[in-house]
C-alpha cells in the first residue's frame, strides 16, 4: 500500500476504533495527563540507566493488554525513530569507549549502552503516543484541550483539519493515481508539473474551504465548534491519575528488574 | 527534521513548550482582531491540504532522489504569519499524533523549529519586506527560496543547540552542526522551489488569494488602455506610413479577376445612385489612389496610411464603446424586468 492510502487508513482507524476500546469510560484528560507523565519519565532517565528505563515497559505491557492493540502495527510505527534516535546515536559507541563491562569476548562500552538507550527512549515514546492516540481518539484529545482552555481557535482548527484530512488525502490519491496513468514511467511528480499540480490542489482546497464556511455560517457557526464527548466515569478516572501516578513513580525510583535479577543470581544491579 | 521524545531532556521539552505557547499566544491575540471565522475554515482546509501535499514526493531532476514540503512558508504567504503559524500547529500535532512524526513531548521544540522559523521569520520578515512595494513572480521565487532556505537552517540549528542542551549524543558540536547545516541547505532548496512554482501558480490564476496581495499589484504588470491605443497608434504609423512604401502595385485577388473576366478592373456605371455615390467620394477621399489629389508623391503615400490608420482606430475604439454602453444598458433592463 502507498504512503496516501496508509495515511487514510490510519486516520480511518483512528476514528472509528477508539469509541469501542474504551471500557473503563475513562475522561480524555486523565489519558493525556499520565501519558505526558509517563514520557517526562522516560526521558528523565540518564543515558547510561538502561536498566532502569526498562522497567517502563510495564506501563506498555499493560495498556497493549488491555486494550487488545495490535503489536504489528505498533511495530510499524517504531521504525522511522528507531532509524532517527539510531542516527543521532550512532555516534556515541565510537565517541565513548570506556568499558563498563567484559563478557569472554565482547566488551560493552559506555557509548554503546547511551545509544541502546537513546533508542528504547524513542521506542517507548512513540508507544505511548500511539496508545494514546489509538484509544483516545483526535475528537477526545480535542475535547481534553477544551477542558484545559487551549485557544478555541485552535482546537476549531485542529478539528476541521482532521476532518478534512481524508478528503485531501484521498483527493491527491486520485490525482497522483492520474498522474502515473498518463506518466507511467516516471518516479514521483516531475519538475514542470509541480507547480501546476499542487497550485490546482491548492486552489480546489480553498474553493473547498470557502464551502466549507458558508454551510457552516448557515448552521450557525460562530467561530467555535462543539466537541462530541461521551459522558466519563469520574471515579474511575481518579482511580486511574492516583493509580498509575504510584505505579510509574514507582517504576521510575525502584530498579525492579535489578532487584528480581539479585533475588535469583546474587549479581550487581547496573 | 521532526525531532522524537528521545532526543530531550523534560527541562529543554518544557521550556521550547513556553516559548512556542507565548508565539500561539501571539498568533490567536493577533487573529481575534481579524475576521477570524472566516478564516477558521481555510486554515483547518488548508492544514489539511499541507498534510496531504507533505505526501508527495517531488523528483529532484538530475538526482535521481526526492523531496517533500515542509509548509511553513507557503502556509504564510497564503494566510499570513499568525494564521500560518497556528495551521501549522495542527499539522504538527496530528502529525504526531496519528503517524509518530516527531513526539507529544518534543511537540514544542517541534513547533518552534518546523513553524515559528518558516512563518514568521520566512513570512512576517521576509515575504512582507520583499512584497513591500509590489507582487511579481520574480519577488516570489526570490522569497520563497530565500525564506525556506533560512528558516531551515535556523531550524536545523536550533536542532543542534536543543540536542546539545539535553545531552542525548556525544557527537562534538561543531561536527553535529558541520552535518545538519549542509543537508538542510539542499531540503531548504528543494522546499523553496517547490514553494516558488506552487506561488507563481497561484499568482498566474488568482492573485487576490496571496497574503498582502493588492489589486494594483497584477495591474501594474498589465498594459492600461491607455498604454495599448499609444502601441496600436505607434503600429499603425509604421504599418500605414512606411510599410505602406513597399505596398505590391500589382492589382489584388479582385481586381485580378475582374480583369480576367471583364477585361478592366473596375466596371463604369453611370446615372442614378452610381453618380450620387462617385460624387460624395470625389468631395471625402482626401487621398484618391492612396496619393494626393492630382500628385503622385511618397508623402501623400505615407500620409494617407497613417491618417487611414488614424481615422480606423478612432471608429474602431467608437464602436466598441458603444457596444459596451448598449451591453451596460441591456443588463440594466434585465434587471429592472427581474
Amino acid at each position: 500500500m502507498n504512503k496516501l492510502g496508509e495515511a487514510a487508513r490510519e486516520i480511518h482507524k483512528s476514528d472509528y476504533v477508539n469509541n469501542d476500546r474504551e471500557k473503563l469510560g475513562l475522561h480524555p484528560l486523565s489519558r493525556i495527563f499520565i501519558t505526558f507523565l509517563y514520557l517526562l519519565l522516560v526521558v528523565s532517565f540518564s543515558n547510561y540507566d538502561l536498566i532502569g528505563l526498562a522497567n517502563m515497559v510495564l506501563y506498555l505491557l499493560f495498556h497493549i493488554i488491555w486494550y487488545d492493540i495490535s503489536i504489528k502495527t505498533m511495530l510499524k510505527r517504531i521504525w522511522p525513530v528507531l532509524l532517527l534516535t539510531g542516527i543521532i546515536g550512532i555516534a556515541n559507541p565510537f565517541i565513548n569507549r570506556e568499558v563498563l563491562l567484559e563478557l569472554e569476548y565482547v566488551t560493552i562500552t559506555y557509548g554503546m549502552v547511551s545509544m541502546v538507550t537513546l533508542m528504547l527512549k524513542g521506542i517507548f515514546c512513540v508507544m505511548a503516543s500511539y496508545i494514546l492516540t489509538i484509544t483516545v481518539g483526535i475528537g477526545q484529545i480535542c475535547y481534553a484541550f477544551q477542558v484545559l482552555h487551549m485557544p478555541e481557535e485552535i482546537v476549531t482548527m485542529i478539528m476541521l483539519m482532521h476532518r478534512y484530512l481524508m478528503l485531501l488525502i484521498k483527493e491527491v490519491e486520485r490525482m497522483q493515481q492520474a498522474y502515473k496513468l498518463r506518466a507511467s514511467k516516471q518516479k514521483g511528480l516531475q519538475f514542470l508539473t509541480w507547480g501546476s499540480f499542487v497550485g490546482l490542489l491548492l486552489l480546489r482546497s480553498m474553493d473547498r474551504a470557502q464551502e466549507v464556511y458558508e454551510s457552516m455560517k448557515l448552521r450557525g457557526f460562530h467561530g467555535k465548534m462543539q466537541t462530541s464527548f461521551l459522558k466519563s466515569n469520574k471515579r474511575a478516572s481518579i482511580f486511574y491519575i492516583f493509580f498509575w501516578g504510584i505505579v510509574l513513580f514507582f517504576l521510575r525510583m525502584i530498579p525492579i528488574f535489578s532487584l528480581v535479577g539479585n533475588l535469583f543470581w546474587k549479581g550487581t544491579g547496573q | 527534521m521532526h525531532m522524537a521524545d528521545a532526543l530531550l531532556s523534560p527541562a529543554v521539552a518544557g521550556t521550547m513548550y513556553v516559548c512556542s505557547s507565548v508565539a500561539a499566544g501571539y498568533s490567536v491575540k493577533k487573529i481575534r482582531q481579524e475576521e477570524y471565522e472566516k478564516k477558521l475554515p481555510t486554515m483547518g482546509v488548508m492544514g489539511a491540504f499541507v498534510f496531504a501535499v507533505q505526501m508527495i514526493n517531488f523528483t529532484i531532476p538530475g538526482t535521481g532522489s526526492s523531496g517533500h514540503l515542509c509548509g511553513g512558508m507557503l502556509l504564510s504567504s497564503i494566510l499570513g504569519p499568525e494564521a500560518g503559524f497556528l495551521t501549522m500547529i495542527g499539522v504538527l500535532l496530528v502529525q504526531c499524533l496519528l503517524f509518530a512524526d516527531g513526539g507529544i513531548l518534543a511537540l514544542g521544540a517541534n513547533i518552534w523549529n518546523m513553524a515559528f522559523y518558516g512563518c514568521f521569520f520566512g513570512g512576517m520578515i521576509l515575504w512582507k519586506q520583499i512584497m513591500k512595494k509590489k507582487i511579481s513572480k520574480k519577488r516570489i521565487i526570490v522569497a520563497s527560496i530565500a525564506g525556506s532556505i533560512l528558516s531551515l537552517q535556523l531550524g536545523a540549528f536550533s536542532v543542534t543547540l536543543q540536542t546539545l542542551a539535553s545531552n542525548i549524543t556525544e557527537l562534538p558540536f561543531p561536527i553535529f552542526l558541520a552535518t545538519m547545516q549542509p543537508i538542510h541547505l539542499a531540503i531548504g532548496s528543494v522546499e523553496g522551489i517547490i514553494t516558488a512554482v506552487v506561488l507563481v501558480f497561484i499568482y498566474e490564476t488568482r492573485p487576490e488569494l496571496l497574503w498582502n496581495y493588492k489589486e494594483n499589484d497584477k495591474k501594474k504588470d498589465r498594459l492600461s488602455y491607455k498604454q495599448v491605443i499609444i502601441v496600436f497608434a505607434a503600429l499603425a504609423m509604421v504599418i500605414g506610413g512606411l510599410l505602406s512604401l513597399v505596398a505590391s502595385a500589382n492589382p489584388d485577388g479582385l481586381e485580378w479577376s475582374m480583369e480576367r473576366v471583364a477585361g478592366t478592373q473596375e466596371l463604369e456605371k453611370e446615372g442614378g445612385i452610381y453618380t450620387l455615390t462617385k460624387y460624395i467620394q470625389s468631395i471625402t477621399s482626401f487621398f484618391p489612389d492612396y496619393a494626393w489629389k492630382q500628385s503622385e508623391s511618397i508623402t501623400g503615400t505615407i500620409f494617407s496610411g497613417v491618417f487611414g490608420g488614424i481615422i480606423v482606430i478612432i471608429v474602431c475604439t467608437a464602436f466598441c464603446f458603444m457596444l459596451k454602453f448598449f451591453r451596460k444598458k441591456q443588463g440594466r433592463n434585465e434587471k429592472k424586468h427581474e
